[in-house]
């Protein structure tokens, strides 16, 4: 009886869908998932293969004798912790430089309507269209002429600027829902308008700069192009660089190279997870909002 | 060989701090000019939003303007390996560079337009998938139902993982041997597939992986779209009988445009531009998978032809500007729209200071 009942109610939470469709939704549902995550399930089985069997036609997520070997090794023999800490500095740096230039051209954005404010808008938007591989022509000419091949200074100033035009876009949408009030009485009280800037709007968007924050923390962190071309020196290499080595020398080292993606991954996924409600509702906003 | 060593680390961060205080130098300079010109000099009355957006105004007309200004000076002259340092730039070299992208092979064998008609199948079956498979899904998860932020959280795993770590991943996985596909093959005792060396094979190996790694972000952002959706519609639909498939088309579709449209422009763009899937999944380098970007960067980059790639970038961009435009024209949706409304409530507080 009890489980009848449990079984009704799993089923039939609305009206509208019968059991059967019910099952069905489900049951594609769980296929779906499942050709989602196996194959990230297959790099963290590949990752735990013991070193004598990492070359095998075998599909069990937890392969016999899994062991953690391949990560130490990772850690131990390649330039793993390199790559992570040169790809971690300039993400971070990177990061902070972009946000902080676009949470005031943002503002400019936001509040007047200057001269060019619409053409400006459709201009961030055009960037975007731009395919990366052809700004590496000129970049790389420029980079080469001016000496930046090699060296962080290039590759900080490209990464902070090229989220920019991303990020004006989600912080105008956000600075736009504050109301203006809010401003008008702080200058009131005798405050600045970049007082007002500083201590009203700031600290109320702090959601949407966490969000463009996180944006170009992504793009940053994943960048492959730009790094391919500038970073040629062995201690210089970005994670991204590093794992394309160790995936070129596949047949010997599966395990190595699935233990380093694994890794890269379960922070970065962490991060996403954590702040996916955000991150979604900040791409919406601004179509959601007309 | 070098490892992180406290010198590497010193050196490193050395260099970010010297560039990092360049550009606060630059900014405060830049900024300084301004207020003197626009403020105490012409008085004028936007002298503070153009000193807000001064910054990254100049960095992306550092990072974007100047560089494909640069690119367009370049396409008209004979830059390569061996005239690096002094290439000739003349309209008779560029007019020259455009002949060839389209009448000389781009890479090795392929010319421009099997590359171009191979870039717009593969952008015509990604969108295609990405929205038709993005949509079911999000209609499936659109209820409420048992298992619902499970079955959410699994299914945007492949946008989670970092693309560069999805694409090699995959491109492991389609080793003839060792590979899940090639053994679920063979187990079901099919034939395995030759997936790298095979150039049909190895476009449909390409259009795997990125479906697989796209619909997430469809299904996600459709699904948002459809929680936006009043449910008072779909009641008063089902009053007067509307047939599921009915209501599909009269009601969800229609509503749901507003943000499907937005994201197939965005879909489109990234998919004709994407660069990782299509380059790490194509091991063997077969110019029979390039679309054009990869076969853009091969040109530059592996056979050093910088003029002829620069004028080919340019062909490109313009290519891909004419879809968006047309596209954007045919269902009738503009940036403007986008841009525009709020400014004009908020004129007052900015400008009486």
């Amino acid at each position: 009886m009890k489980t009848k009942s449990r079984f009704y109610r799993f089923f039939n939470r609305s009206v509208g869908d019968s059991p059967a469709k019910r099952v069905v939704i489900h049951f594609v549902l769980i296929i779906a998932c499942i050709i989602s995550i196996y194959p990230a399930l297959r790099v963290f089985s590949v990752s735990i293969r013991p070193g004598n069997r990492v070359l095998s036609t075998d599909l069990a997520i937890i392969p016999a004798g899994a062991t953690f070997e391949a990560y130490a090794s990772v850690v131990r023999d390649k330039d793993f912790l390199l790559w992570i800490w040169n790809s971690f500095f300039i993400t971070i740096t990177t990061s902070a430089i972009g946000v902080i230039i676009a949470s005031t051209s943002a503002y400019g954005f936001s509040r007047w309507s200057f001269p060019g404010r619409n053409a400006g808008l459709i201009a961030l938007l055009m960037t975007q269209m731009i395919p990366a591989p052809m700004l590496m022509i000129p970049l790389y000419i420029l980079a080469y002429k001016l000496g930046l091949i090699n060296t962080w200074r290039g590759l900080v100033i490209a990464y902070s600027v090229s989220t920019i035009p991303f990020s004006i876009w989600i912080l105008k949408g956000y600075y736009d829902t504050i109301p203006i009030e809010l401003e008008q009485s702080a200058m009131i009280d005798g405050a600045s308008r970049m007082g007002a800037f500083y201590r009203i709007v700031l600290p109320l968007s702090a959601p949407s700069l966490a969000i463009a924050f996180l944006f170009n923390f992504t793009s940053a962190w994943n960048e492959f192009l730009l790094a391919r071309i500038m970073l040629q020196k062995k201690e210089m290499l970005t994670w991204t660089l590093g794992l394309r080595q160790i995936q070129g020398q596949f047949q010997t080292q599966w395990a190595e190279f699935s233990a380093a993606a694994i890794m890269i991954s379960v922070p970065v996924m962490i991060l996403f997870f954590l702040s996916s409600k955000w991150l979604v509702s900040g791409l919406t906003l601004g179509s959601v909002k007309e | 060989m070098k490892s992180l060593t406290p010198d590497v680390m010193v050196t490193s961060l050395g260099q970010v701090g010297g560039i990092l205080a360049v550009i606060v130098v630059a900014v405060v300079v830049l900024e300084l000019i301004l207020y003197f010109l626009l403020k105490k000099i012409l008085h004028y009355r936007y002298a503070l939003p153009f000193m807000l957006i001064a910054p990254g105004l100049v960095g992306l007309i550092l990072l974007n303007v100047y560089p494909i200004a640069y690119e367009l000076y370049i396409a008209f002259s004979n830059m390569n390996l061996l005239r690096f340092r002094n290439p000739s730039h003349s309209l008779a070299i560029g007019w020259e560079n455009l002949k060839s992208v389209f009448t000389a092979p781009v890479l090795k064998q392929q010319y421009f337009f099997p590359v171009f008609l191979r870039t717009m199948l593969w952008t015509g079956i990604q969108v295609f998938f990405h929205v038709s498979l993005g949509l079911f899904l999000a209609i499936l998860l659109n209820r409420p139902m048992k298992l619902r932020g499970l079955y959410r959280t699994l299914l945007v795993v492949p946008w989670a993982l970092p693309q560069v770590v999805a694409s090699l991943a995959w491109r492991g996985e389609f080793n003839f041997e060792y590979g899940f596909l090639n053994v679920m093959l063979t187990r079901i005792g099919l034939q395995a597939i030759q997936w790298k060396s095979n150039p049909f094979w190895n476009f449909t190996a390409m259009n795997i992986t990125n479906i697989w790694l796209g619909v997430p972000f469809m299904a996600v952002i459709l699904l948002g779209g459809l929680q936006s959706l009043s449910k008072s519609y779909y009641e008063a639909a089902e009053m007067d009988g509307a047939r599921p498939w009915k209501q599909f088309s009269s009601i969800t579709l229609p509503l749901i445009k507003p943000i499907m449209t937005p994201a197939i422009v965005l879909g489109v763009i990234w998919t004709f531009n994407n660069f990782n899937v299509p380059f790490f999944i194509n091991e063997n380098n077969l110019e029979t998978s390039d679309i054009l970007v990869t076969a853009l960067f091969r040109a530059a980059f592996d056979f050093n032809r910088y003029g002829f790639s620069a004028m080919f970038a340019m062909v490109i961009f313009l290519i891909l500007f004419g879809i968006t435009i047309v596209y954007m024209k045919a269902v009738s949706f503009s940036p403007s729209a986008l841009a525009g409304s709020k400014a004009r409530e908020t004129l007052t507080v900015g400008e009486e200071k």
